[in-house]
């Protein structure tokens, strides 16, 4: 039962490290603002929240002690992250913040 | 094992920590810079969840849920502040 809880942790806390570090990837390899904020805000959310239920699942199962904050941040990591992405991108927009060079279509040009 | 799968995944999140600061410092425009201070705070989160599983103690899982909001607090004024030039609004009529 033991070997079970430990290996559910670690292919929690690995799944997570291994999706910050494309994250890190996609902001270092990515041409312009809006692909790298697309990197970042979905895969770094994505692998903070697996490593959060890594820990949450350790807690629990083997020291004995439900969390209910890092429950609650998870909760609260999955709302507002997307929000913070998209604050971002919309701002960059509006203050003229050029796309890539070969990107084929722009949408919200057309729009005022 | 436990241990050891700890050690290694902080190893790596402080790799990944890199290159946010990477494009931190030398990314061209200033919403860049945005994007890599908040999926810094986003990375600080993660690490200080498997720091406490390191050392065992439960007193750090309240510093998870302050940093996420504080994060979510800098990145939403760094934006209005860059879309509308400022933060708080005094004009009552729009």
């Amino acid at each position: 039962m033991t070997v079970i809880i430990e290996t559910m942790i670690i292919l929690f806390l690995l799944l997570g490290v291994f999706l910050t570090l494309v994250a890190a990837f996609g902001v270092i390899r990515l041409p312009d603002v809006y692909t790298r904020n697309h990197a970042a805000s979905k895969s770094a959310t994505l692998g903070v929240m697996f490593i959060l239920l890594s820990c949450f699942l350790y807690f629990y199962l083997i020291e004995g002690h439900f969390s209910s904050r890092v429950l609650l941040g998870i909760a609260f990591i999955f709302i507002t992250a997307p929000v913070g992405g998209h604050l971002i991108s919309r701002a960059a927009y509006h203050s003229g913040v050029k796309l890539w060079g070969k990107s084929v279509r722009d949408d919200l040009k057309n729009k005022k | 094992m436990l241990v050891i799968a700890m050690q290694v995944s902080l190893v790596l999140i402080t790799i990944a920590m890199l290159g946010f600061i990477y494009r931190l410092i030398k990314g061209p425009t200033v919403p860049d810079r945005i994007v890599a201070l908040d999926a810094i705070g986003i990375n600080l989160v993660a690490m200080i969840a498997v720091l406490s599983m390191l050392f065992r103690t439960y007193v750090f899982l309240d510093v998870i849920l302050l940093l996420g909001i504080l994060s979510f607090i800098g990145t939403t004024a760094f934006s209005k502040f860059l879309e509308k030039g400022e933060i708080i609004e005094n004009d009552r009529n729009h």
